[in-house]
């Protein structure tokens, strides 16, 4: 790794200065789970790292009726562990849970994960379906972005020159809520998704009836999907397998995937298919609150 | 060379204040500036789990961690893991079950295993290979890892 000069900022302010200052030779630093792999092998290097886990702002989980500020340096073994989190926003450890294994979601955040714009991103499906907003400070103040127009291209986010995010923040979940995502990988634990799909969820009063829908998939395009025809399919349908079928298929066609080693496009397509079915299960599943996450939160989807 | 800093860290619960470069990591401050090489270093990049400590109780790779960042941290390593005579029941329990052949994964193994039994005292089988999955071993074929953590667990 190259020498830098390190700053460990203590205020939003203090690493907007000293982002500033360095200009694009300074890189903001979290979980640094990517960030300093990367600086080791030299495909990175920077003058300036600016550490942000003792900003107080990024690294807070308030929960509350209005919803969850989750902080964005704050690591996702937080969110395993919070038990308002867990009550809440069960699907949030859906993609917590298996970023990494357990010594990476000691440092990993889901701030990390959505700022680092992998068109694979675990974290970012599940975001979008729960209609995360990204707080955002920079030079010229504060401003806000919907989770699904965070993301720009492989790799690259909506983050202008010297803006850091500070926190994402979940509106409170609606009555009779329930999301989940799930991923495909051909091994068991610690891989990179070929598809996930996140889905959400609010349902009537009786459970039987669809009122609202959100979709997202990862991993078949270049940035994270809202599929939001997909949602929209669904609202106002009664829970029944056509339903979901019909939703699996807009979820097809929506997903622009390209064949690499990891799958191919007729593989992908199809699995979007699938994993929607099966995630629209078990979010209502869960809205109907006839399903609990196993004891590490874990849902498979290779089952 | 680059300008050094001082941190200062409680290392297995010692006082300890070091000087490294910024971008030394932490596993390199362990092994090279304070000597203490019990922790391994394998892939370098977070994929292993050797490197594997607790930093504030967290379990974590020291391969990805800066040590600079745990300044006012506490740190535990695999040589703050026995007791002052004899051996950790882990410890104990890797030798019996022969959960280990060449070694260099097994500090790592041994730190990961006891964040899990700290976490959860009485995990499945499953739940210790999920715990695990982020630990590589070339040598055991895992079982016998496996093994000797649920004997450990087994006598909580």
């Amino acid at each position: 790794m190259q020498a830098f000069d390190f700053v460990s900022a203590q205020s939003v302010d203090e690493v907007v200065a000293a982002l500033a200052a360095g200009g694009e030779r300074a890189r903001p630093l979290s979980g640094g789970t990517d960030l300093l792999a990367q600086m080791k092998e030299g495909r990175r290097s920077y003058a300036t790292v600016v550490d942000l886990k003792r900003i107080p702002e990024l690294m807070e989980v308030r929960v509350g009726a209005d919803g969850l500020w989750l902080g964005a340096s704050v690591p996702c073994h937080i969110v395993n562990n919070n038990a308002d989190i867990q009550k809440m926003y069960p699907a949030l450890h859906d993609s917590t849970g298996l970023i990494g294994g357990t010594q990476i979601q000691g440092r990993a955040s889901l701030g990390g994960n959505l700022c680092n714009a992998s068109p694979a991103a675990d974290g970012i499906p599940i975001l979008i379906v729960h209609s995360a907003t990204a707080h955002i400070a920079g030079p010229n103040g504060t401003r806000t972005l919907p989770a699904d127009e965070f993301c720009v291209a492989p790799g690259r986010n909506a983050l202008q020159n010297g803006e850091i995010l500070v926190a994402l923040q979940l509106p409170a979940p609606a009555k009779n809520f329930g999301a989940a995502y799930l991923r495909f990988i051909p091994r068991n634990e610690m891989d990179i998704a070929v598809v996930g799909v996140g889905v959400s969820v609010v349902l009537s009063d009786d459970g039987q009836t669809i009122q609202s829908a959100r979709v997202s998939l990862g991993a078949v395009a270049p940035t994270p999907l809202y599929v939001k025809a997909a949602g929209d399919a669904l609202a106002g349908q009664p829970v029944s397998e056509e339903t979901f079928e019909k939703a699996a298929q807009i979820a097809r066609e929506a997903a622009k995937p390209i064949s690499d080693m990891r799958g191919t496009i007729a593989q992908r397509k199809h699995l979007s298919g699938v994993l929607t079915k099966r995630a629209l299960r078990i979010a209502i599943d869960r809205a109907r609150g006839t399903t609990t996450v196993d004891s590490l939160g874990r849902l498979n989807g290779n089952g | 060379m680059a300008k050094k800093v001082m941190v200062q860290s409680v290392i297995n619960g010692d006082d300890t204040a070091f000087l490294c470069e910024t971008r030394q990591t932490l596993l390199e401050v362990l092994r090279d500036e304070l000597g203490m090489t019990g922790t391994k270093e394998g892939c370098g990049n977070g994929n292993c789990g050797a490197c594997n400590v607790m930093l504030d109780g967290v379990l974590v790779n020291s391969c990805l961690v800066l040590a600079v960042e745990a300044e006012g941290r506490t740190v535990t390593t695999i040589e703050g893991i026995a007791p002052a005579d004899g051996l950790h029941p882990l410890q104990q329990k890797f030798l019996e079950h022969a959960a280990l052949q060449c070694g260099i994964c097994t500090p790592g193994f041994i730190i990961s295993s006891k964040a899990l039994l700290e976490h959860n005292p009485n995990p499945s089988e499953h739940d210790v290979r999920l715990w695990l999955a982020g630990n590589l071993c070339r040598c055991t074929g895992y079982d016998k890892i496996v093994r000797a953590v649920l004997d450990v667990a087994s006598a909580n």
